[in-house]
């Protein structure tokens, strides 16, 4: 019976979730256009289509998506009550959403230009996607290179400076230094030796990240137990062995912050730099927008950026759960 | 009579610090034959850790040598397993891994991996291979602790009161296993405890040691037969003089006034 009852309020929320946003496509179309707005038709995917047509497509591909997730999540319990509580605030999104495109699109009543509706972004992402794509992936190109040596270079100082005393004493001084200058305070140096502003960049995003990872790992390595060390030791265990198979295994957890924490501040020096001296990427889309006050496109690089960067956020936490696996279930 | 396994001459050790020097172990000499079970028991502080840390290789003398089959011993070795109070898994590998990380140490892990599962089954864990260390319960852990080290095919394994932290019935429990393990691969223990019961339980000789400055006391004879009983004629008795010999057996008084 309980089962039962449960299962009708589970089909009432995916249909609420969905209703939501179709609720919000069906206004659209239905509530007459007051303001003087032109859809322009432009030309995508071989489809030619204006911006407020792809925009309710976007809703009804959101309520497609609902309700594979609520087919999908119905095989758990555990899911189906993070559906369930979910309903109420994806419902009001789709309200939001119309509302937006109320005051936005329909009557114009926000500020304009500053203030586009629904429909004006999606002009952005219609009339340009392919240069938007190609901006997406240079910073990404950025971000990728950059993070990495970044990371490398970190963990490879922190595990030098933690194990040897002598590296210690004169790195450590220095890495408490230049950790605290943000990263594109050296920006203009950065221009001047790097032979180009894509190196020039990926120099500066490394050094965001590089001071903490380094940080971190060399604390993780000093605070091994001894007697994790004398364990090694017993076993057969060489220097070697005690630096990879029992320093940095233990440092794990640390280097996995440094690098959560850090790649916050690698996103924050890859848009600056890109604001400043970049041929291409997000923050040279929204810098070039700007100019031309299209501020439907800045917000179009906003999405695309919160996309992207919760996309990667995401990848990097299934890799720290999965390295560190062990820990899980462990009450700190 | 033929070599002795472990011969310790002559030992001193002493500890500086700024302003005072302790000596923790004053001219230790003992000899432990090939397949005895020795356990030096003390009041905390008589420097029985150390002196186990010595045998170890992880701490040196000022004075004085200590062999193992004639060789001077001079740092840590697989021949020489030591297994601490707590805290000597690594958290980061299952039960397996952290049996074999001996195997992994010494290079050796390729030939010798098929002796893993002997191992798991002889400590009795057989569905624990791939599970964490934290997840498991504090016999357990130094159960693998024990196999990891037999693992390496010791001389000598040396057992740093590895029942210290755990229950009564927890206790018992891995005490008979470190007899069943010992009957099975007749290696040498030499084990650190505070509890004279389990002294008494399990060795052939017991080493009494006393602090300020740490020195052998009396090393007794136990012969008796395994399984012992614990209420035994001869263990009960033995234990009896054991306590004699740390003042803690007393007459039993009688009471003073009766309800």
């Amino acid at each position: 019976m309980k089962s039962e009852k449960k299962n009708g309020t589970y089909f009432l929320s995916v249909l609420m979730t969905i209703l939501g946003f179709l609720l919000a496509a069906f206004l659209n179309a239905a509530v007459p256009q007051k303001a003087d707005v032109v859809f322009k038709p432009h030309e995508i995917f071989g489809i030619t289509t204006d911006s407020n047509t792809a925009y309710r497509f976007v809703l009804v591909l959101l309520s497609l998506y609902y309700l594979i997730l609520g087919i999908v999540s119905a095989r758990s319990e555990e899911k189906k009550n993070k559906y369930i509580h979910a309903t109420k605030f994806r419902f009001v999104m789709g309200l939001l959403l119309f509302l937006w495109d109320l005051l936005g699109t329909k009557l114009q009543a926000l500020p304009q230009p500053f203030f586009p509706g629904p429909a004006g972004i999606m002009e952005a992402f219609v009339a340009e996607s392919d240069y938007i794509l190609e901006n997406t992936l240079y910073s990404l190109r950025l971000y990728i290179c950059g993070f990495f040596i970044g990371v490398v270079t970190g963990i490879l100082t922190g595990i030098l400076v933690g194990w040897f005393p002598k590296v210690r004493y004169w790195l450590s001084p220095i890495m408490n230094v230049l950790g605290v200058i943000p990263a594109v305070a050296w920006m203009p140096f950065a221009l001047t030796i790097m032979p180009n502003p894509f190196s020039a960049a990926v120099f500066l995003i490394a050094v965001s990240v590089w001071g903490l990872v380094a940080t971190l790992t060399a604390t993780g390595v000093q605070s091994t137990p001894k007697t994790q060390f004398e364990a090694g030791r017993v076993l057969g265990g060489n220097e070697r062995y005690l630096v990879f198979h029992v320093a940095i295994p233990h440092a794990l957890p640390q280097i996995f912050t440094g690098i959560t924490t850090s790649n916050g501040y690698a996103f924050t020096t890859l848009v600056m730099a890109e604001m400043m001296g970049q041929p291409g990427g997000l923050g040279y889309y929204i810098n070039a927008s700007k100019v031309w006050s299209a501020y439907y496109k800045v917000f179009a690089a906003i999405i695309v950026m919160a996309i992207l960067f919760s996309v990667i956020t995401h990848l990097i936490e299934l890799l720290q759960k999965r390295v560190l696996r062990w820990q899980e279930g462990v009450v700190k | 009579m033929s070599e002795p396994l472990l011969k310790i001459e002559n030992v001193n050790r002493i500890y500086e610090d700024k302003e005072t020097t302790t000596q923790v172990l004053h001219d230790i000499n003992l000899e432990v034959r090939r397949g005895e079970f020795i356990s030096i028991i003390g009041s905390s502080g008589c420097g029985k850790t150390t002196l186990l840390r010595l045998i170890a290789g992880l701490d040196r003398p000022q004075s004085g040598t200590l062999f193992l089959e004639g060789e001077k011993i001079t740092g840590t070795s697989p021949k020489r397993g030591y297994v601490f109070q707590q805290g000597g898994l690594f958290e980061w590998l299952t039960v397996e891994q952290n049996i074999a990380a001996g195997l992994k140490a010494r290079h050796i892990y390729r030939e010798k991996k098929h002796r893993i599962p002997e191992f798991i089954e002889m400590i009795g864990l057989q569905g624990f291979e791939k599970v964490y260390p934290h997840q498991i319960s504090g016999g357990m852990a130094q159960r693998v602790a024990i196999a990891r080290t037999l693992i390496n095919d010791p001389e000598l394994i040396l057992l740093d009161e590895p029942m210290g932290a755990l229950d009564n019935f927890t206790r018992a429990d891995l005490q008979d296993k470190i007899l069943e393990i010992r009957k099975k691969h007749n290696t040498t223990m030499i084990l650190v405890t505070h509890d004279i019961d389990e002294a008494l339980y399990l060795s052939d000789r017991i080493v009494i040691m006393t602090p300020r400055p740490g020195c052998i006391r009396e090393v007794i004879d136990v012969d008796m037969y395994h399984p012992r009983n614990r209420n035994g004629h001869d263990y009960v008795h033995l234990r009896k003089k054991l306590l004699e010999k740390f003042h803690m057996a007393s007459e039993v008084k009688d009471p003073e006034y009766m309800i």
